[in-house]
């Protein structure tokens, strides 16, 4: 099975090696997507998992026991489309290829499904229109 | 026809055919343009007062003009938010929305008030003229940056190691990449601005006729530019619209559509021009003076990806085709319906005007 979770680590668990934990104990394949990791302060991370139901339930399990908040990725960048002008400068800067634009109809598209929360799209908008939701 | 619809003609029909079938061509553009703003005269209040400083929700503007005369720049910025500024103003006073007006003097004998406070709308003020003085650049470099740390620029995000390229065209949709020679596109020149129907006043400021062209006399680099007016009471926010550039600052998207009379086989040729047949400059924004590193042409570069020095690079425009479009449709509704006359213009641009820059010699280190 496949999961999309953000990790929050507390400040006191920045310094572990979680990943390596996932990878060597549970078998568990880690992708990492985006990163926000500062020694002494609240960490996080984006990964895509990967592995049988049963080690990622162990590695889960793992997590927590360890205080590492898990919240599922899904909608994590939010966008008022209706206000969109088509412009095309978010696509400029992502590169998970969530914010394309339509050859033909030079429209934006987005797709929810593969952004990677990386942000960068929040400061191309020159209308604003992105937020996070990083629940 | 829209320009984009005789492009596609064209692949069928030479341009002696396409003169006979079409009249009028539509072209368009929707993209942040800088060097916009809006004059405005607040009327007099009683007593009088000469405003000498002014601003319009914190936002300074241009008072030295009379009394209650002043001028909106689109990039002025509030010294409380650097996302809001003068094309925020603009935009809220086209939307009807209420602007807080403060202004001082120093009070003289006939305007004897020396400070005020009140609230505008568009209801309120006796006039909203907007004049760019330039917008609507014939064809203008796409940005790349090859250092290695990202660059925020009026061309947008430019990610670093040539992490994407930047371009504002409406390509083949372009008005004056439409009529490269300016032919039919002059001073006075009725246009469609903002939603409304508005004027070209004069060559754009920067406006560049004598530079490097392609075969089929595409300028190459930024070249002409319009400087445009037009009653903004009548305009809409769905044409003009405030923009904020990351670290850059305040700008705004200006709707521009421009008709184009076919008056013969040249003309027919020229607004058959498509994107493939258009050549821009690639300039490396992280260099001083923004040197070229290569070119590529529009279809390329809407294709969301090209090939310089053996790399791929993402590509994004600033403009809204999107937009321009819709621009392009409804202008074209508005000649078949006839509440748009064509004109000619009063007098053509000075064909072989080129570019001076600033002497840094006397600025003391």
């Amino acid at each position: 099975m496949k999961k999309r979770l953000v990790l929050t680590f507390p400040a006191n668990r920045v310094e572990d090696p979680i990943v390596y934990h996932l990878i060597k104990d549970f078998d568990v394949l880690v992708n990492i997507l985006n990163a926000d990791i500062t020694p002494g302060r609240e960490g996080k991370l984006l990964v895509e998992l990967k592995a049988p139901a049963e080690n990622m339930s162990k590695a889960e399990d793992f997590m927590l026991h360890r205080n590492i908040k898990l919240s599922p990725a899904m909608k994590s960048i939010l966008l008022k489309e209706d206000d969109c002008v088509h412009c095309g400068s978010c696509s400029a800067v992502c590169f998970a290829d969530a914010l394309k634009m339509d050859t033909l109809s030079r429209q934006l598209i987005f797709s929810p499904e593969k952004c990677i929360a990386c942000e960068l799209c929040l400061k191309a908008c020159p209308l604003n229109l992105f937020s996070l939701n990083l629940a | 026809m829209t320009a984009e619809e005789v492009s596609r003609m064209s692949l069928e029909c030479k341009p002696a055919e396409i003169v006979k079938k079409v009249d009028i061509v539509t072209t368009a553009t929707f993209a942040p343009m800088c060097s916009s703003g809006m004059f405005i005269n607040f009327g007099h209040s009683d007593p009088p007062i000469r405003m000498e400083r002014i601003t319009l929700n914190n936002v300074p503007v241009h008072a030295g003009l009379a009394a209650v005369d002043a001028y909106i720049g689109a990039t002025e910025n509030s010294p409380f938010n650097e996302r809001y500024g003068g094309a925020n103003i603009i935009e809220e006073l086209i939307a009807g929305k209420e602007v807080k007006l403060k202004a001082w003097a120093k009070g003289t004998d006939c305007y004897p008030e020396t400070e005020l406070e009140t609230v505008i709308t568009k209801d309120t003020v006796n006039e909203m003229i907007l004049f760019n003085p330039r917008n609507a650049y014939q064809n203008y470099p796409c940005a790349v940056n090859s250092s290695g740390k990202i660059l925020y620029t009026y061309m947008g995000s430019l990610l670093p190691d040539f992490g994407n390229a930047t371009f504002s065209t409406s390509g083949e949709l372009s008005p004056l990449l439409n009529d490269p020679y300016l032919r039919t596109i002059g001073i006075g020149t009725r246009i469609f601005i903002g939603g409304a129907r508005g004027y070209i006043s004069w060559y754009g400021t920067q406006c560049r006729t004598a530079g490097e062209r392609t075969e089929n006399g595409i300028p190459v680099g930024n070249s002409a530019t319009i400087a445009v007016i037009g009653n903004a009471k009548e305009m809409n926010t769905g044409f003009i619209k405030a923009a904020y550039f990351e670290k850059y600052g305040v700008s705004i998207f200006i709707g521009i559509g421009i008709p184009i009379p076919v008056l013969d086989e040249d003309m027919a040729a020229a607004v058959s021009v498509r994107n493939d047949q258009i050549i821009t400059k690639i300039c490396d924004y992280s260099i001083p003076g923004h040197p070229e590193i290569g070119r590529a042409n529009y279809a390329q570069l809407f294709s969301g990806q090209i090939n310089i020095r053996g790399m791929k690079i993402r590509t994004a425009s600033l403009s809204s085709v999107y937009t321009a479009r819709i621009i392009a449709d409804q202008l074209r509704e508005w000649i078949r319906n006839k509440e748009f006359m064509l004109t000619q213009p009063l007098e053509l641009f000075p064909d072989n005007k080129n570019l001076n820059s600033l002497h840094r010699s006397l600025i003391k280190k």
